[in-house]
């Protein structure tokens, strides 16, 4: 068996394999490094290369004191809001989804094919499309340039998915296990409760995951509907671009790109494996 | 009053009728076994009996209640099924005792109910389990501790025998037969093992297509059948039914099976003067073809013996299974283990005449003095 490792298929695979993780890698790569660049390094030299001092100070300087739209507080307090935002919008937007999940799949009602096909068609509409909607709304109900405004936003455009993956995942539980269920009594929330959730971490991980993600690195609404104080991280990171424009401070603005992925990334290291997993979950069994 | 009463349902799904106006009364402590084919209509009455699923139209009655607009959890009925639907997450006192959880009986009560029946179904030992860490036999006795649990009218079993393998499906049958002579209760069971439906029940429900064919007890399905759908479906093998025609003999009617030299005479139990020199379908089980030496119950001059030639025996063990021509139709003949009639040769059987059934060939109807 050990030969066929070296067999020039198997070369061509791992050839093929390299090349796109290297594709993927390189940017990464070059951000982590001139996050540990002064500028002044990078200046003298060019975007590409090894720090000859670590510029640990970047940061800092990222985290705490950098000055973006006339405050001097670095991204801190742009990373709390999209704490702020992220957080509920993930568990709300993923309760509820399991709950619809749980009605479309396991209860039939009349019209529930309906309400499952319009739920996920959110899915297909480009993000842009919903721009002048959202809007007119957040005006209508006072929420322009809040953060709860996004989380109103981020919770029912998450919908789709959340709805899409529980509703998959519940799909493949047994209907005579809602019948026996059915018999003993227990009504729509019991069961949902006491046998359906209990059954759903790995499709809760999955879609914990999947919103969290999509949330914290979701720019288009939060610079459309937010400014100054109230932005999330990803628009604030724009902002600072435009704030150092004048002066490039490709260090510092790398650490605060650093800083502003650490989340999403943590998230993935944590629970990636339950995420592949999740994914390709069938039965419950 | 009956214990349970179905009036003329009837269930569609889109343009197919799967129910087409069934009827039954079953009495309290009656064990009807619903036997039939798949897709006979069998389980869909057992969903409507609970109120799993609604009837197009008919109405059905649990002990003497009209039950068509109660949800199944006020039905006072429990189901067992056949993949047990244990509640995956919950230990298997937590599976017994969900239904009066559901019903908020106190936790003292709960847990003496749930100590009286694990120590009727021996699974006291079971008990801070999850399903996945039991057996196939476990978990149908957790399934049967559920519903036993509640004590209700009606328990409903569906096909819950299926998903063993052949020895722990014996010995459980068997466990359930105990049970309801134990606890007297009333019981509609689905399955379409036609053992299943002869050694549990005490009335048996045949049904094809959505209609009753036979609704009686054990013996009477086995031995009269009302139809010969019934008569192929009970009994393993099947009934031998043949083509046969009916003549008056100075002793009474007798069956003609097959022409001229090698024609065989049965004479027939049953006076059925309309038939004489008519065509019909003579049905006659295996074991009432054996070998001359049997003697048939109590009545000695109800034998006949023929001989016939043999075309294949197939030993069993338990018996010897032999194919024979009677006139020019083939049949089916049970005789002893130990015997072994040379293949290719006549050898001589006994026929009892008493068991013979005939039924019209036009409607498949059992013709009935």
């Amino acid at each position: 068996m050990r030969d066929r490792i070296f067999a020039p298929s198997r070369m061509l695979i791992y050839l093929v394999v390299w090349l796109i993780a290297t594709a993927w890698l390189v940017p990464f790569v070059v951000v982590v490094l001139n996050s540990l660049r002064t500028a002044e390094e990078i200046a003298q030299t060019s975007m590409i290369g090894w720090p000859k001092q670590w510029a640990w100070s970047n940061y800092v300087t990222a985290w705490a004191e950098f000055c973006v739209a006339q405050t001097c507080a670095g991204i801190r307090p742009y990373m709390l809001n999209s704490a702020i935002v992220t957080i509920p919008a993930t568990i709300i937007s993923t309760m509820l989804g399991a709950v619809a999940g749980y009605a479309v799949s396991l209860w039939r009602f009349r019209g529930d094919q309906w309400i499952y096909g319009i739920v996920t068609l959110g899915i297909f509409l480009p993000q842009q499309m919903r721009l002048l909607p959202w809007t007119i709304v957040l005006r209508d109900v006072g929420l322009i340039n809040t953060l709860t405004g996004l989380v109103v936003i981020h919770t029912i455009q998450g919908l789709s998915f959340t709805t899409l993956f529980c509703r998959n995942y519940y799909v493949a539980i047994p209907p005579e296990l809602m019948r026996a269920a059915r018999i003993d009594g227990a009504g729509f929330f019991r069961i949902f409760w006491r046998i359906v959730l209990p059954l759903s971490p790995p499709i809760l991980i999955v879609t914990v995951i999947w919103q969290f993600t999509h949330i914290w690195n979701e720019f288009l609404y939060g610079v459309t509907f937010t400014t100054g104080q109230q932005q999330p991280v990803t628009a604030a990171l724009i902002a600072l671009s435009a704030a150092i424009a004048d002066i490039p401070q490709h260090g510092v603005q790398s650490a605060a790109v650093m800083i502003a992925a650490l989340p999403t990334l943590l998230i993935y290291v944590l629970g990636g494996r339950y995420f592949v997993r999740g994914l390709t979950a069938g039965a419950v069994k | 009053m009956s214990a349970l009463s179905i009036r003329d349902v009837h269930k569609r799904f889109g343009p197919s009728e799967v129910l087409k106006g069934v009827s039954l009364e079953m009495g309290s402590g009656d064990f009807t076994v619903l036997v039939g084919p798949s897709g006979c209509g069998k389980s869909t009455l057992l969903n409507i009996i609970a109120g799993l699923e609604r009837q197009s139209s008919g109405s059905v009655e649990i002990g003497g209640r009209t039950v068509d607009d109660i949800a199944p959890k006020d039905r006072d009925i429990a189901m067992v099924f056949q993949s047990y639907a244990l509640y995956p997450s919950m230990t298997v006192r937590q599976n017994i005792t969900f239904g009066m959880e559901c019903r908020n009986v106190p936790r003292a009560q709960r847990e003496a109910a749930v100590s009286e029946v694990v120590r009727l179904l021996q699974i006291e030992a079971l008990l801070d389990r999850k399903p996945a860490q039991l057996s196939g036999g476990q978990r149908q006795r957790v399934a049967m501790g559920r519903a036993l649990v509640r004590n209700p009218l009606l328990f409903l079993f569906d096909e819950p025998l299926s998903n063993l393998d052949a020895q722990l499906r014996a010995e459980m049958r068997m466990e359930i037969k105990q049970l309801h002579q134990r606890l007297g209760s009333t019981i509609v069971y689905v399955t379409h093992d036609q053992i299943e439906a002869m050694t549990l029940a005490t009335r048996i429900a045949v049904m094809r297509e959505g209609v009753v064919q036979q609704f009686a007890d054990p013996e009477t399905v086995y031995n009269r059948p009302a139809n010969l759908f019934v008569a192929r479906f009970m009994g393993a093998p099947p009934m031998n039914t043949l083509p046969a025609r009916l003549e008056a003999s100075p002793s009474g009617s007798v069956a003609v099976i097959g022409h001229g030299e090698g024609e065989i005479r049965l004479p027939v139990p049953v006076e059925v003067k309309g038939w004489i020199g008519r065509e019909v379908v003579l049905g006659i089980r295996p074991e009432c073809i054996t070998e001359p030496t049997r003697h048939f119950g109590h009545a000695p001059d109800a034998v006949l013996t023929i001989a016939a030639s043999v075309e294949m025996t197939e030993p069993t063990g338990a018996e010897t299974i032999v194919v024979l021509r009677l006139g020019s139709e083939r049949a089916l003949g049970r005789v002893s283990a130990d015997l072994r009639p040379r293949v290719n040769e006549m050898a001589r059987f006994a026929i009892d005449t008493r068991k013979i059934n005939l039924f019209d060939p036009a409607t498949g109807d059992r013709i009935v003095s």
